[in-house]
Order: C-alpha cells, then structure tokens, then sequence
C-alpha cells in the first residue's frame, strides 16, 4: 500500500520564515513537512486544501513567485524567500481576481472543493498567456480533478476571464 | 466588483432569529426565538419549516442539505414564491440535527421533489397565517389584503399596512400542519392553505437567483468540514491493514515513541492513533509498527470478477415486475436476440479523502459531518456511544464532493471512536490511499438481456435481469454502527440488506419482466469492497444494460435506434424527450453503424432515455474515436430534460453538465481495481477520471418544462442514460458494440482487432 511521505530518522523542528501573501512569518516545522501542512496547520490558512497529497488533483496549489504549483509536494524548507500567494491571496470580495469574477458570474463551483487549483492554475496561465485558444487552456489545466463534474462551466469561466 | 458574501454555515452558529420581544400574538408562541430556544422539531408544526426574523425575512428549516447544485436556491424560490417575499429576504438553514427535522439528508433526488413539497406548503400555510393576523390587526376582512414585499396591505386603502416582521418576527409559530407520518424522503406536510398556481408565480421557474455559496467558494471564505477547528482538538488517524480482514494482533508503540503527543487507540480490530499535529499523526500512522493477523487474501483479483458475479449463488431475489406472457412469447418467436452488460466497482471518490471531527465528553457528543445525512450519522453515534440520541448534536459542514454514501460517516464514526477513548476532540482526515481503498463502492454487475421477435419484426417479449452485489450499507447509511468501518471492526453484528433496483421506461413490449437479484459480498466484515449508493444508484448501469440492448434489437428488427423507442415507448413525455434530443442532435436516421469517410476520427451518434422517479431524460452523445489511439471523446452532448415544473432554470443546467460529465468519466475511465489482497486503485493514476483535456466541447440542453405537474428530481436523472448514449454512439462511430464498462482503449482495441 502506498504511503505517501518520506520521514527521516533526523527529523528535527526548525525555524522557517515564509513570505505569505505578502506578510513574513515564522514557524517552527520539520523542514521536509509539505509546505500544505505549514499554511494549513501552522498558520491556520484554509484556502489551499489537502486533495491528494500525491501533486495529483491540484486542491493544494499556491502560487509561488507567480508560478502554480502544488504545496502537498514541496518540503517547506525548500521554499526560501519565493513569494507564496493563496487564493485568498489574489482578490477580496471587494476586489476579486478577475478569474474569480469569471468563476463567480459563471457560478462554476458545486462542492468547490477542487476550486483552488483551478482558480490559481488560471491565473498562472493568463499572466503567461491572456489569451490562452481552446487547446492551450485545456492544456493548461489539465493533470487538476474535478469530482462533481464541472468542467464545461470552467472553460467557459476561463475564456470568460481572459475576455475581461 | 464587489461580492456580497453571505456566511450561510455561519448563520446556524450565530442565531437566524435574534429578537427576544414577548409578544403573546393570535398565531404565535411567546417565546425568545433565538436558535438557542428552537422548539422541539416536531415534524407537525410549521415552525419546524419556517419562521420569520424581526425585520421580516424569512428563513427555511430544511433535514436536507444541498450539495452544490443550488438546491437550496430551490427552495428559498419555492418559500419565496409562496410567502410573496422577494428570494434575497429568504435564507434556508441545512442539516444540522438540533435545527431540523429529518427529512433524510440528500437523498435520491428529493430535495425539490419531497422536501421542496413539504416546505411549499408549509410556507403556503405560514403566508396565510399571516394575512389571517395581519386581517386581525388592521381590523381588515383578510380577502382584502394583498402582499407584496412581505408587507400586508388593504387592497383598497394602501395606507392600512403591516409587515411579516411587526406581525411575528422572531416569534415562532404556532400552527399544527398535517403530517403524514413519514420521516425521511417521504416526510410531507400540508397546511390549509393551497399552493399558488404556476400562472401567478413571480420567481419559480425563472433563472438569475444566484447561489450564495459560490462567492464564498471561490474566493476562499467558506469554512468547511475539514477546516473545523475545536479548542483542544487532536487529528487522528486510522490504520487499515494491508490485507484486507486481517485486524492487529500486536502493536510495537514504541515505534512511534519520538514522535511528540502519540496516543495509540486500540480496540478489538480497530486500530488508530491521535497527535497534536496532523503532520505527526501522519507521520505516527505511516510509523507504527503492527502485526496483523494472518488471513487467506479474500479476493480474486477484479480480471475474475464478473465470472464471480455469474456463478455467485443468489442471496436474494429482490425485485420481479412482470407483464404478460413471457414464456408463451418466447415460445412463439421467430428469433431471439440476447446479451449480457458488465460493470465494475466504483469509487466515490470524493475529491478528498473524508474529514470528521468528533467532540464526545460528558455523555454528550457533539460531531461535525460532511455526511450527506446527518440525521443519519447521529442516530449511529447515538448507538455506537449508547447515548439518547438528544445527546449527540451533529453539525452538518460542506465536504469535498458527495455522490451518496461516500466515507464520511466512516470517518465520522473513526473520529468518534477515537473521542470516546482520549476524551478530548479528535479531528480525522484519511490520506488519499484510504480515501479511494476504503470508500463504500458502488456495486459491480451483470445484466443479461433477452427478447422474442416474431415474425413481422416485432419486439414480443423482453426479458431483463440483473445479478449484483447488494447496496448494502444502504438502509439509513451510516445510522447504526455495523453499516460502518468503525462499528465493523468493533464487532457490531452485521445486518446486511439486499438490494439493487430495476430500470426505470415505459417500453410497451407485449409482454416483459424485470429481476434484480443480489449476492453475497466478497468479504463480510470491513471490506474494502463492500457497497452503498452512487449518484443514481443502480442507474448508469442497468440503463446502460436497457439501452444498449434497445440499440441491439433496433438494429436486430432493422430500424433506426430513434424509430425504435418511439415505436415501443408508451408515456408521451418519454416520447417527448427523444424526439426533442433527435432534433436538436440533428439526428440522421439509419440502421446500424454509420459509414465513416476515410480518416484516423471516427465520429458517431447514440441515444439513450431513462425514466428516474417522475423525471425523463434523452441523452445523444456524439463521440469522436481515435482510430490510432482507441481513444474516446465525449465531444457533444444533446440532453432533452423533463423533471416536472422547474424551478431554476440556470441552475438545473448546471446541474445537468454536472451529470452529464461525472457519467462520462465513470462509463469511459473508471474501474476499481483490486488484487488478491486489498483494492489497487487507490489514488488518481489507478483510479483515472475525466481530465480537463477530456471534457465535452458542448452539452447543449433543452428543458422541457411542465408547471403543471410537480417537480421531480433532477439530482441524478441525466446519470442515467450517459453511459448507454455513448455506448451506442461508440458502435454507430465504430461498428463494436461495447458491453463491459469502462470503454478504455484496451477494450476498443480488442474490438477494432
């Protein structure tokens, strides 16, 4: 049976700084614990989620220094002065993302759960590409899971966004 | 932009109605209405179903839970319409076993269809209330009032007013309604007041009532089951065994003694640990060191697995419906055609591995759930705790995905169990490979087709059975112990249920039957194989069973698969759907496979129709197949959709895509795969699903709209026929007919060679 996480005979807790939404803060954490487990557990966030823990589903994906990346798979020692920017991170309800508005006005989410990864995964992609074809957004998007199945309302929120 | 949020989770904790004015009123209670002094939930009394807050907005009080198809939007149209409130001033409080009733948790698609009845009318009943105050306040005769806005005015001198708010706000009713006695889905009540007619509605039916949880979810601001947090809490963790069956016999603690706060919880073959950090119980489960006891692997392996199916002895026979004379039929028949569907296991597979947080001190238990049926989970814990089940308060919280009886009343229950032994509150979250192991699936199956044509072509006689792993953890989910992984482990003795179900049409063949049989499960106790419901329990697979076959005969009788059903089918609203798909498809009519110009695409059309509860829906899938790769595209869809009267129409499109595409992946990708020992499929690369590069380019869906006939449901009828529509576009693409579900490459291939 597949157990997912390295564990080191050597673990000891170390004082790791991290740039989080623009704000320093420190923990104290076993340098190879995911970088998931830091937001969540240690600075109390909510918005990256455990999906997986395999860097499979993308439920955990945070920015790091503008690129989408998933926070199951990185040590939090590893992560150094790079910027880590969260979906609570990239717009307020009083100033959505536009991806976020794009989301909200097509009312893409059922559970939600997954919404993480494709919210920060776009905005990734519209930085690098504002206007991404058909392809290059199924492409682009491809490799994140969605349960309940709405991935018709998502291509439409993307091509929705890069409108904006 | 700016996004107003509306925190409905945190509405329940905060109190809806926080007016603490005693007024002894005609129709009122006098009492403090505050959450805190919600009245007992009797299932008789419209303050059960709605009450009115002091500024005169409503609230809907509802033992479902809507699990993000804006069911709740459903409802608050239907209250709104009722009580002539506009829908922003009606909000609905979901699930939580202190605030509501039961009414059976999401369930079945009868959110809209039962408890959107019941609330109808008790809201019907709770405006006539009103106006029969408001009469007696403004000394008015009530046939002259009007209200609008939630303000009761004389039709005849506006002046004379008063609002729903000055009238009872905060204040709790006091009507008795008529119940039928039913708990559950089949909770209904009425008042005396009758339900508006459809001519006069001014929301239900219209769309731009948006959900109020979308904003939150999309912007990171909704709390749910697995960011609850308890003051204290500690997160757990349970170790399954790597042969399934096998329990601990002896645990080396010691083996875990450098990992800070270890606690190891071990009874009977139940096995878990708690830390103060999740990263350390982690790190602990993966750690500790157990002997299991050495069992005989129980299964075969999945490549045996519908052979099994076929020589299992039946458990039980548990539904027959029969017309006619079939055997007569069968003797008289100029040939008979038949064949046999095959489907696997499926997993839930929820998008993350269920979250509960169990909080059991003092004799009380306070659970927070993301169960589907929370009313269920507590009377569960109720028995596992032996406690009443006042006792036990379950907090219903949004979780990663919910499809039917997922895992999480299993994790649930480990939460519990683990409580009860640290008395402290524990919060357990599985990680992926327990999500998908151990999940309840959905049955695997056969279904054996047989029908008589005479003479002329016509179809005399079908016969349709079904042999299947029973839905056993099925009646009321996880509402006792032994219907969960904890309570199995613990030796609570199993109670199993057999159970399948029959398809859902109106093919008028002159004379039918239809068995559904069940076996016995490959492992009895804590089975990482043992089944519960999925969306449409049942129905992806024997419609996909139904309506291949009525592809087969259609093609055996030379006529167009269109042609076919519209022949045979009985109930015009069955015939409507498919006429209304087959046009907007552009469906060309034609017998057997289409000829394909040359080229590495094949494309193809397929129909299929099923008839769930008191909804219909067609569904024509057009598929592109890779002639190199084998590989499937569900490119397009057509979906002609008749559930009754609808109530929202942009969110029952959503609802629909929904289904469409979670039917798709499971009839194209998914199989639970298991060896001799345990299931293999147990993350996203061994359990695939649809990817975004997979998705349909369009699913264009026309609703068929019936005011006059009540809602049916909508949850899970477009599941049905999805798998069926895109094995016969598959054959019209490629001339192979596909009978064993998933329709991988691998199966392609085999029927292209």
């Amino acid at each position: 049976m597949a157990r997912n996480y390295p564990q080191k005979e050597d673990d000891v807790a170390k004082r790791i700084e991290l740039n989080v939404n623009g704000k320093m803060q420190a923990i104290e954490a076993e340098p190879d614990m995911p970088l998931l487990y830091a937001l969540r557990g240690d600075l109390n966030m909510s918005d990256p989620r455990f999906g997986c823990g395999l860097g499979q589903c993308g439920a955990c994906t945070v920015l790091l220094d503008g690129e989408a990346v998933r926070s199951c798979q990185l040590a939090v020692d590893s992560i150094g002065t790079r910027k880590i920017t969260t979906l609570t991170g990239i717009g307020t309800p009083e100033k959505p993302h536009k991806v976020q508005a794009a989301f909200i006005e097509e009312q893409v989410p059922q559970c939600g759960y997954c919404l993480n990864g494709w919210v920060m995964t776009s905005v990734a992609l519209l930085e690098k590409n504002p206007h991404p074809s058909d392809a290059q957004i199924r492409d682009a998007l491809s490799g994140l899971k969605c349960r309940c199945g709405t991935h018709v309302s998502i291509l439409r929120a993307v091509k929705r966004a890069a409108q904006a | 932009m700016t996004i107003a949020l509306n925190r409905r989770h945190l509405l329940a904790g905060a109190g809806a109605l926080t007016v603490s004015v005693v007024l002894p009123g005609a129709k009122a209670r006098a009492a403090i209405a505050t959450q805190a002094s919600r009245l007992a939930l009797k299932p008789d009394q419209l303050a059960t179903y709605i009450s009115i807050n002091q500024d005169g907005s409503a609230v809907g009080w509802v033992g479902k839970i809507d699990m993000g198809q804006g069911t709740d939007i459903g409802w608050i149209k239907m209250i709104a319409e009722e009580l002539d409130l506009p829908p922003e001033r009606v909000s609905m409080v979901q699930g939580h076993t202190d605030l509501t009733t039961d009414q059976g948790g999401a369930s079945g698609s009868t959110g809209i269809w039962k408890a959107g009845a019941a609330l109808r009318n008790a809201a019907a009943e709770a405006r006539r209330v009103l106006v029969e105050m408001a009469a007696e306040k403004l000394a008015v005769p009530a046939e002259r009032l009007t209200v609008v806005d939630g303000t009761v005015s004389d039709k005849s001198d506006a002046a004379k007013k008063v609002t729903y708010g000055d009238l009872i706000g905060g204040r709790h009713f006091d009507v008795q309604l008529e119940w039928n006695h039913e708990i559950g889905n089949e909770l209904l009540v009425k008042g005396k007041a009758k339900p508006k007619s459809p001519a006069e509605y001014k929301t239900v039916g219209k769309s731009g009532t948006r959900r109020r949880d979308v904003p939150l979810k999309v912007l990171g601001k909704l709390e749910y089951m697995v960011d609850v947090k308890v003051p204290g809490m500690l997160h757990g963790r349970v170790i399954r065994p790597p042969v399934a069956g096998a329990v601990p016999i002896a645990v080396d603690e010691t083996s875990v003694k450098d990992i800070p706060g270890v606690r190891v919880v071990r009874e009977k073959g139940f096995i878990g640990l708690v830390a103060p950090k999740e990263w350390d119980a982690i790190r602990a489960a993966k750690a500790l060191k157990i002997t299991w006891s050495d069992v005989k692997p129980p299964f075969s392996g999945n490549a045996g697995l519908y052979d099994h199916i076929r020589n299992a002895k039946v458990a039980k026979k548990d539904e027959e419906t029969n017309v006619g004379d079939i055997d007569a039929a069968f003797a008289k028949a100029a040939k008979v055609v038949e064949a046999t569907y095959e489907w696997p296991f499926h997993s839930h597979a929820p998008m993350a591995p269920a979250c509960g947080v169990a909080d059991v001190r003092n004799g009380e238990a306070t659970i927070w759930t993301g169960s589907q049926k929370p009313h269920h989970c507590r009377e569960g814990i109720a028995k596992m705790l032996d406690l009443h089940e006042e006792k036990v308060k379950v907090v219903s919280m949004t979780g990663p995905g919910s499809y039917g009886r997922n895992d999480a009343g299993d994790v649930t229950m480990d939460a519990t169990v683990l409580s009860r032994a640290v008395g402290k509150p524990v919060r357990v979250q599985g990680m992926r490979h327990e999500g998908h192991g151990w999940d309840p699936k959905s049955p695997a199956s056969i279904h054996t087709s047989r029908a008589a044509i005479d003479k002329d072509g016509k179809v005399t006689a079908w016969h349709f059975e079904t042999k299947a792993f029973s839905r056993r953890e099925f009646f009321r989910d996880e509402g006792s112990p032994e219907r969960t992984l904890a309570g199995q482990l613990l030796d609570w003795p199993l109670k199993p249920v057999w159970l399948f179900g029959l398809p859902g049409e109106t093919y008028g063949f002159e004379s039918r039957r239809k068995v559904s049989t069940t076996i016995p499960p490959l492992l009895e106790r804590a089975s990482p194989l043992r089944t519960s419901h999925m969306r449409d329990p049942g129905g992806p697979q024997t419609h996909f069973a139904v309506e291949s076959f009525m592809d087969e005969l259609a093609l055996a009788t030379n006529m167009d698969p269109v042609a076919f059903r519209l022949r045979y089918l009985e109930n015009p609203r069955d015939k409507a759907v498919i006429t209304a798909a087959a046009e907007k498809a552009n469906w060309q009519p034609r017998v057997g496979a289409r000829k394909q110009a040359s080229g590495n695409i094949l494309t193809g059309q397929g129909i299929a129709y099923a008839v769930r509860g008191e909804s219909r829906v067609a569904v024509i899938a057009e598929v592109e197949v890779d002639r190199s790769t084998f590989k499937v595209w569900a490119r397009r869809f057509f979906v002609a959709h008749d559930c009754g009267q609808i109530i929202a129409p942009d969110l029952l499109r959503l609802t629909i895509e929904g289904n469409i595409v979670q039917t798709t992946s499971r009839a194209l990708y998914e199989e639970v795969k298991f060896d001799q020992s345990n299931v293999t499929s147990v993350d996203w690369q061994t359990y695939p699903i649809l990817d975004m590069s997979q998705a349909p380019e369009a699913i264009e869906i026309i609703l068929i709209d019936h005011p006059e006939i009540p809602p049916g449901g909508a949850g899970e009828s477009s599941s049905r026929p999805t798998a069926a529509a895109l094995a016969n576009a598959i054959f019209d693409a490629t001339g192979i007919r596909m009978r064993q579900a998933p329709f991988t490459p691998e199966r392609l291939k085999a029927g292209l060679a």
